[in-house]
């Protein structure tokens, strides 16, 4: 069997490169840049519009927010009536401590079916735990049957956006990406098949058709979980998602814990909210909701898998457990001015953008260079709080999260208290800071240094020597005035004899 | 130690700033959002949910009970199916015009067999108007959710103003969470390439509509 590969490669877990070592080399990727800046920029505008039309739009945001919060705060409990009411309903309910230990039951499920495929909907918790490549080790074949997810596993690829994952290719791609590698996966693609949207969207109708029809294991996420109903919810465009929930006989959903709602009245918040932040829908096109399983209609059984992997110890952080708010909109990804110029890729992780840059650090903790340097990819601009459907305050978290990297200090990993050691590579900041607290509580030297300061301006380099280059590389020196502020306060008797 | 045990201990020591008596849930959050959105009468809820439909590409027809069989009649000619496929509790005076041979849903049996039929005829549950949604219950004249899917073309006939609601919050109020629940708005579609909206994937890529209006439902209901 050829074009095994499936997805990212999890066995070893993948090792990405800085956040500034992939962007720069994104930035020159002409083509990306330009495929990004054409979608990031369509959806943006549409976003807006439909945001608009609901006069609502700030009280239905502040809702989900405190509906999630009050979630958070009080999780075990909600964790423990769901698990009551999906067992009741005629659900089975298992509990995942972290990856491997989620992909393990999955594939004991799948292999007490005796199947050897499986279809899946698009789903960021089974991406987050490289599950693809773990079925892949146990001799299973998982089908994404997203359109995107296709784009991304037939190109051998990694996704690159939460809602769109094929976003950094543009038709043409897309195109050639089918032409080459549908065959080696079913039904080839139509002779003569155009780069046009709907050919190519046909295309992917006739491919996955075959695999939906004779699917026995369908594998899903869940955009909600209701606990008070033990109801699921998956919101979907294309009618992948009713396929692989409606026709197979097994059902497996592995979700995030920290996608419960208390009550089905709450799903009156998001089904408002997430559709006109992700696609700028009023409604999109399909939504399903399950509670456990319907005699004669669906699968017969369904297994949920509920994941930590990292949620409870983003829990454990008072000021970063607002990322546990997230819904998947992708809208933050989409304002984002890094993003839209980095791409989704640089972010080394299925979460990228501005909820991945303080959602990995958070869930993988910051040992790696990569997640090391996430809170760094950001300008603080504010953009993705703004849009933000449940207003995570994304520039809190991402300052929270330098502070934690640059000083080290407690943090909770796998469930346990740990003491973090201030990052290598921030020596100089701590002792450009040290020496900041220093200056401004003697005000004496202040004096003297800005005095000095302003006497030798014309000798002041434009870039900073030593440890100091790489900060300057990218940033303008401030340039020192002639007389420091505070003379110029004395001298003109606060700006009133100005004119003298 | 189970998993179990171990994700709850680790929640519990996760949330231990959060007190004890904690805002409970029916004071947590004020729900200051609209129940629904504009002040309307319910013919314009009605006009509101046809031009939503019509807006994401679902095709919309009005009529009313006497003419209802007729237009189902027309509307499958168009298509000219040779089996269309019928929920066990459909009146049977919608379909009593319909020339193609009726396919009663429970005698589907596997996905490939439903695969072969082209046409689809259901009822619904209830529809939203400021979403152009409708929604599927699995109520007797809606069947199993596989039957919507599979074949290409979906004609769904709504009740009106009886089965309108304005908006998302009214239609969750209305609607048992204990049923397997499909909302529909528009044909599938897709956003994948581009970021660009494309209708027709792998759902129907015909959805039509049918609002009957009228005091009539009663008697088709019976």
């Amino acid at each position: 069997m050829s074009g095994t590969f499936v997805g990212m490669p999890a066995f070893p877990p993948p090792v990405y490169p800085a956040f500034p070592v992939a962007a720069h080399e994104a930035v020159n990727n002409q083509t990306l840049r330009g495929n990004l800046r054409h979608a990031t920029h369509t959806i943006r505008a549409k976003r807006a519009k439909a945001v608009a039309e609901l006069s609502d739009w700030a009280a239905l945001r502040e809702a989900g927010k405190q509906i999630k919060d009050h979630t958070l705060r009080h999780l075990d409990r909600y964790l423990l009536q769901l698990e009551e009411s999906v067992t009741a309903a005629g659900g089975i309910v298992h509990w995942a401590a972290d990856a491997d230990e989620a992909n393990r039951i999955v594939t004991q499920l799948v292999q007490e079916t005796g199947e050897s495929e499986v279809v899946k909907v698009k789903s960021m918790a089974t991406q987050e735990i490289g599950l693809n490549e773990a079925l892949e080790a146990a001799g299973i074949r998982a089908y994404e049957t997203d359109l995107a997810e296709l784009i991304v596993q037939l190109g051998k690829d990694r996704p690159s956006h939460i809602l769109v994952p094929a976003i950094h290719r543009n038709r043409g791609e897309i195109r050639e990406i089918f032409v080459r590698e549908m065959s080696e996966w079913g039904r080839p693609a139509p002779e003569g098949l155009t780069d046009s949207p709907a050919e190519l969207a046909e295309a992917a109708r006739l491919h996955l058709r075959e695999k939906f029809l004779r699917a026995k294991v369908g594998i899903s996420g869940a955009n909600f979980m209701v606990a008070d109903t033990g109801t699921l919810v998956v919101v979907e465009s294309e009618g992948n998602g009713r396929m692989c929930l409606t026709l197979p006989e097994t059902l497996i959903s592995v979700v995030g814990i920290e996608k419960i709602v208390p009550t089905w009245q709450d799903l009156e918040v998001f089904l408002q909210t997430l559709p006109r932040s992700s696609t700028a829908e009023r409604m999109n096109p399909y939504t399903s909701t399950w509670t456990g399983t319907t005699d004669g209609d669906g699968p017969r059984t369904f297994h949920l898998v509920l994941l930590d992997n990292g949620r409870t110890d983003t829990l454990a952080d008072e000021v970063g457990r607002q990322a546990l708010r997230c819904i998947r909109c992708s809208a933050c990804l989409n304002v984002c001015p890094v993003y839209e110029r980095a791409g989704g890729h640089a972010y080394g992780s299925v979460y990228p953008g501005p909820i991945g840059a303080i959602l990995s650090p958070q869930l993988r903790g910051t040992a790696s260079e990569i997640d090391a340097s996430l809170p760094y990819a950001s300008s603080l601009c504010g953009a993705c709080y703004e849009v933000c459907p449940v207003a995570i305050d994304i520039p809190e978290v991402l300052v929270h999260l330098r502070e934690r990297v640059v000083e080290g200090g407690p943090v909770t990993r796998e469930g346990n208290k740990v003491v973090l050691q201030p990052a290598k590579g921030h020596a100089a900041e701590r002792a450009a800071m040290r020496a900041a607290r220093w200056t401004f509580t003697h005000p004496g030297a202040l004096r003297t240094g800005q005095r000095l300061a302003s006497r030798t301006r014309r000798f002041h380099p434009r870039t900073l020597p030593g440890p100091g280059k790489a900060w300057s590389g990218t940033r303008d020196l401030p340039a020192v005035p002639a007389e420091p502020f505070r003379d110029w306060w004395q001298r003109t008797n606060g700006g009133k004899d100005e004119a003298k | 130690m189970s998993s179990r045990e171990r994700i709850l201990g680790r929640v519990e020591r996760a949330l231990a700033d959060v007190p004890r008596d904690d805002t409970p849930y029916d004071q947590a959050f004020a729900r200051g959002y609209l129940r629904e959105h504009g002040d309307r009468s319910v013919e314009q809820t009605v006009e509101l949910l046809a031009e939503n439909l019509a807006d994401y590409r679902a095709i919309v027809h009005r009529t009313d009970p006497e003419e209802l069989p007729y237009l189902i009649m027309r509307l499958l000619a168009q298509r000219g199916p040779q089996y269309v496929l019928v929920p066990p509790g459909l009146p049977p005076e919608w379909m009593s015009a319909a020339d193609p041979t009726r396919v009663h849903d429970r005698a589907v049996s596997t996905p490939h067999e439903l695969d072969k039929v082209e046409s689809v005829v259901t009822g619904c549950a209830i529809a939203i108007a400021e979403t152009g949604t409708i929604v599927l219950d699995g109520g007797p004249d809606q069947g199993r959710r596989r039957i919507t899917l599979v074949p290409d073309h979906h004609i769904c006939v709504v009740r009106v103003p009886d089965q309108v609601v304005s908006s998302v919050p009214q239609a969750l109020q209305r609607l048992d969470p204990t049923r397997p629940l499909t909302w529909i708005s528009g044909p599938s579609a897709t956003s994948d390439i581009e970021l660009d909206r494309v209708e027709g994937v792998h759902g129907p890529r015909t959805l039509e509509v049918v609002l009957v209006s009228g005091q009539a439902s009663a008697e088709v209901n019976s």
